[in-house]
């Protein structure tokens, strides 16, 4: 590939990196206390929230992986979309009014504040940074192959470029500026892959020499062809562990604090069950133009920036793919930024603000939270984006989940109880990631049933951990905490009733 | 010693918030009044989930079973594209403003029930 090829794809990622950095030191100027660093000071209109809750959420394996599934393995990848949208809908009904009321920053302070106890704090907090890690490697392997699709880089260039962006713009300007960044990079995003594809498409009904879109084509049009028994369990692992995930994750749960009320995070909830659901019409569209331009599985990872090029020579394919790129650059840097802003808030409460000043522990956690990451993804093989990202919500709906709606609808909930659920559930889903990622079985191919168990582990593991929570809270009844009752009258009465909100 | 107070007047917004105090000190009364809200909460969100789960969770079992209504073609598109890869999300933007709409009655409604009586009258009232 030749330097001028890869010219507006180049320009697009300077851009993107310099917007970014651009609000973020404006952030710096007016991000003053802890409380602007990790929730904006709670004053976050619902709508702006919005666009930040969708603009964070929509990550790499949004923009650029379910196109690529969907191309290799047909209509059953639908799932992970409407599995990462219907996770907002479960998060509305269950979660949202009674969270942000419960008045705590992050997922551990909620567990001490619910359970009276630092053990369950701890605990919290090592799966937020776990969940966090596990959600950032897939982030900073993706934007490394993207860069060196789109413009030929190096495979380090990426990770690094985004681990540097990343780390100034929430170093700098902590919550406040990043919603603002997150906010335009939902319209960025969402830009990048409408415009691509509109054009696309316009160029397909002109093209005689390209296929069909695919709709005629059985295998690829028809979910569950063929894989029997096995396929069905994979479905609904699938479904369980992205519809309650999503509540689990500490980048989306952090910014429900950033709302003004209880009302307000329903408002925001909704309006993001919108844009989510709007930007996933999208990637069908892809995988549809990818089938009629004969893009093979093999290739289907790199789906959405080859294909500007296949269907438009010169300059004009050049410039779709640059405008993808951007698009993609934008979801690896906002994602990163909302999981780098989760994990560092919980390292700075619970490790390093024992040594430092609030706002220099904040920067040494952020620092933390990109390092580690980065260099896990410069130093493993690569596996997929949108399967790795899957299992990192298979974690949190074996953790959080069952944590967050017992926490906040059962008041028999006991502290050694959350602790046993948290880790019979979190060890089981951990250990079947790590067989996973060691086995290489993210292509799909298994062998048998404890390959299919073990890579798809939420419909075992989630009720195994509803079930640890419950026996082991009814086992140790007397320890209920003592302000239980009081503190769920707090999650669920409005706050227009003026309680006493300690 | 006693800790001095300073009398301006009367407070700009007077309180008769008795019935809160009863949530506040756990009086048999006030857990019953969030018992209930939480109950109408509670089942608010399950009937949410159990809509969630006949519509969109049977339907991997349906295209399992019956795999010719998958496969079967609807305005040019396979059913299993349609409802998936479209109709899905509309339909949760449904569902997801239909509980905020009745959450939110929920919680007037126990606003109403606690909340003192004397402050804002109703239109029909004037």
């Amino acid at each position: 590939m030749n330097d001028l090829t890869a010219l507006p794809g180049l320009i697009a990622v300077i851009l993107v990196s310099l917007l970014t950095l651009l609000v973020g030191t404006w952030g710096m100027r007016v991000s003053r206390t802890t409380s602007d660093f990790l929730v904006a000071s709670r004053t976050v209109r619902p709508t702006l929230n919005a666009f930040a809750v969708s603009g964070e959420y929509l990550s790499a394996a949004s923009f650029l992986g379910i196109a690529g599934l969907l191309l290799a393995y047909g209509a059953d990848m639908l799932w992970y979309p409407v599995g990462w949208t219907a996770g907002y809908l479960l998060l509305l009904v269950l979660v949202a009014a009674p969270l942000r009321r419960s008045g705590a920053y992050t997922l551990p302070d909620f567990a001490e504040a619910r359970l009276e106890s630092r053990t369950v704090r701890s605990i919290c907090s090592a799966f937020v940074v776990a969940i966090g890690w596990l959600y950032l490697l897939p982030q900073f392997e993706g934007a490394g192959f993207t860069l060196a699709t789109a413009i030929g880089a190096p495979r380090w260039v990426g990770p690094v470029a985004v681990g540097l962006v990343v780390l100034i713009g929430v170093g700098g300007g902590g919550m406040r500026s990043i919603t603002l960044v997150q906010a335009f990079q939902y319209w960025l995003k969402l830009t990048a892959l409408l415009v691509p594809a509109a054009v696309l498409l316009v160029v397909w009904t002109r093209d005689e020499t390209a296929g069909s879109l695919g709709a005629g084509d059985p295998a690829w049009s028809m979910p569950l062809v063929g894989s029997g028994g096995a396929g069905l369990y994979t479905t609904y692992s699938l479904i369980l562990a992205t519809f309650l995930g999503t509540m689990g994750l500490p980048h989306v749960v952090v910014r429900f604090y950033t709302n003004p009320d209880g009302g307000a995070a329903r408002r925001t909830t909704l309006t993001v069950l919108a844009l989510v659901g709007g930007f996933y019409l999208i990637p069908p569209v892809y995988a549809a133009l990818g089938h009629a331009y004969g893009v093979g599985s093999g290739d289907s990872s790199t789906l959405m920036l080859d294909l500007p090029r296949l269907a438009l020579s010169g300059l004009g394919g050049e410039l779709l793919t640059g405008l993808i790129t951007a698009g993609a650059f934008a979801a690896f840097l906002s994602t990163s930024s909302g999981l780098v802003i989760a994990v560092a808030g919980v390292l700075s409460q619970d490790v390093t603000s024992r040594r430092l000043p609030e706002i220099a522990s904040f920067r040494v956690a952020a620092a933390i939270a990109v390092l580690i990451p980065m260099g896990a993804s410069l130093a493993l093989p690569n596996f997929g984006v949108a399967q790795s990202v899957g299992l990192a919500f298979a974690v949190a709906a074996s953790t959080f989940c069952p944590l967050l709606l017992l926490g906040i609808w059962w008041r028999g909930l006991t502290p050694t109880g959350a602790i046993a659920g948290m880790l019979t559930g979190g060890a089981g889903s951990v250990v079947a990631v790590a067989w996973t990622l060691s086995h290489g079985a993210l292509d799909g191919v298994t062998d048998g049933w404890a390959d299919v168990l073990l890579g798809q582990p939420a419909a075992w593991s989630v009720p195994l951990a509803f079930a640890t929570m419950i026996l082991v809270s009814r086992a140790t009844a007397s320890s209920t905490p003592r302000h239980a009752r009081r503190f769920l009258a707090r999650l669920h009465a409005p706050e227009s009733l003026d309680l006493e909100r300690s | 010693m006693t800790e001095r107070v300073r009398v301006t007047g009367p407070e700009r917004r007077s309180r008769p918030l008795a019935r809160t105090q009863d949530i506040d000190e756990e009086t048999s009364l006030g857990s019953v009044y969030v018992r209930s809200l939480m109950r109408a909460q509670l089942s608010l969100a399950l009937g949410v989930v159990a809509v969630l789960v006949v519509t969109i969770g049977s339907l991997p079992l349906l295209f399992h079973l019956v795999p010719e209504v998958g496969s079967a073609s609807v305005v040019g598109l396979p059913v299993a594209w349609l409802t998936l890869g479209v109709l899905v999300y509309p339909w949760l933007l449904l569902l997801g403003w239909a509980y905020v709409r009745q959450a939110e009655r929920n919680e007037q409604h126990f606003t109403e029930l606690l909340g003192p009586h004397d402050q804002t009258p109703s239109p029909t009232d004037g």
